[in-house]
């Protein structure tokens, strides 16, 4: 499958491209509207801020919104799933494509930084063989969702919401290119959800 | 629960790793990559490259980082001889997902807020030595006249993500880390802390754990003998701690 990763300048982008590579994905880097529509599969990756990473998505935001209306998949990774949403703490707006803010942390420690165990809380195939699994988290923020989007949670401090999907949305909070195995496992079952629609 | 993690240290000059490190299986010994998908591959938690950028001198560091980022399935640091925003933010694009600042730091602190503002500060370790627990710079050489917890706190204040503690007393040592630094520095800021300096055993491990810390820094230990790292972790598991099988 060709994958296109929008192209919004973060710093984790060839670690994405390179590990949807391994999976078995042609992956692409985009900053053009009409490629990031009609892909088969979209990535919106991104560490840091919403705001930077608003920001930087520009042009492409129209295009993931018509991507949405169409029924054609779109994965976030980290700060690309908390785009998904309506608004963040820090001042950005997301794409508003799933409803709720996104919030800073209120843990003990944070970031929430390391290897923690995925709890799914409702079946998807994105998530197949993937309950009790450790992942990899790098996070300050967090989205809310105010509808029943969750797939899996983590707990630090409280629990956090690890992974959400609504029809051709996905996003995941951890970061399946740095979570060994698990995260190749991911990817996979990616690929094999965005062939589905 | 987020799991205590096990980092093995890599010293790199001129693009090659230069503490011994005693891989028999592999080709090529010296390749820091090949060297971190192998410790990857034995269940290292995170990894990190030292003095990647210290040693730049006409070589560039990047196909470094940038192979690094591209094979790796597991999140590395870069640190060593940051001179300042350049170079951080070079490192960073080119796919580290951390940089670990030291000097450049305590010379100029905004730093860590232009980096944080910039990357996130998930991104930015803030790394410090101490020696008696004052901040020292320049190789452990130079005291900058800053108590180790009151420098944490302000770095953490201005946008570090985490930290990077390293005792030069105990450093090479093998008489396990630092505790009373290790627990004044942990107490004293919200943000997870990785002991380095003087890992000997597991049971030092444990004893930085315990002391507050999220994560322990690993380096002769392992190089002598790679497969030490999954005993480590093993044994880890053995006293009750929760890390990554």
């Amino acid at each position: 499958m060709r994958v296109v990763l929008a192209d919004h300048g973060a710093g984790n982008v060839r670690s994405v491209a390179a590990a949807f590579g391994r999976a078995g994905a042609t992956v692409a880097l985009s900053t053009d509207p009409g490629e990031v529509t009609e892909a088969q599969l979209v990535v919106v990756a991104g560490v840091g801020h919403v705001r930077s990473a608003a920001r930087g998505l520009g042009a492409l935001a129209g295009a993931l919104r018509t991507r949405a209306e169409r029924d054609r998949p779109t994965l976030g990774i980290c700060v690309g799933l908390q785009l998904l949403f309506d608004e963040s703490e820090e001042g950005g707006s997301g794409l508003g494509l799933l409803r709720g803010p996104v919030r800073r942390l209120r843990a003990r420690l944070v970031p929430h930084m390391g290897w923690n165990d995925l709890g799914v809380v409702r079946a998807s195939p994105l998530l197949g063989g993937l309950d009790g699994a450790d992942v990899y988290f790098a996070h300050s923020y967090a989205a809310e969702p105010r509808d029943d989007v969750a797939t899996a949670l983590v707990e630090h401090g409280s629990p956090l919401v690890a992974a959400v999907e609504a029809g051709p949305l996905a996003g995941v909070q951890f970061h399946p290119e740095r979570s060994g195995a698990a995260g190749a496992r991911f990817l996979r079952n990616t690929l094999a959800w965005a062939g589905g629609w | 629960m987020v799991k205590k993690r096990v980092i093995p240290c890599l010293d790199v000059a001129g693009g090659r790793v230069v503490k011994g490190v005693r891989f028999q299986q592999l080709r090529d010994v010296g390749d820091p990559v090949e060297l971190a998908e192998r410790y990857s591959e034995l269940g290292a938690d995170e990894l990190v490259f030292l003095d990647v950028a210290a040693t730049v001198e006409g070589r560039s560091p990047l196909s470094l980082v940038e192979r690094a980022a591209e094979r790796l399935e597991i999140p590395f640091t870069v640190g060593g001889g940051i001179g300042g925003r350049d170079d951080a933010q070079t490192l960073l694009r080119a796919g580290a997902d951390k940089v670990a600042v030291n000097r450049a730091a305590v010379d100029t602190p905004e730093l860590l807020t232009e980096l944080a503002d910039e990357f996130g500060s998930q991104a930015v370790v803030c790394a410090i030595d101490a020696r008696g627990g004052e901040v020292v710079t320049h190789g452990g050489k130079r005291p900058r006249g800053l108590a180790a917890a009151a420098w944490a706190c302000e770095a953490v204040r201005r946008g570090a993500g985490e930290l990077l503690l390293t005792s030069i007393d105990a450093d090479g040592t093998r008489d396990g880390y630092d505790l009373e630094l290790t627990a004044a520095v942990a107490a004293a800021v919200g943000v997870p802390l990785i002991a380095s300096g003087g890992a000997g055993e597991a049971a030092h491990l444990a004893q930085a754990f315990r002391a507050g810390a999220a994560a322990a820094l690993v380096a002769s230990i392992v190089h002598e003998r790679p497969e030490r790292l999954p005993e480590l972790k093993q044994e880890l598991r053995e006293a009750g701690w929760s890390v990554r099988s």
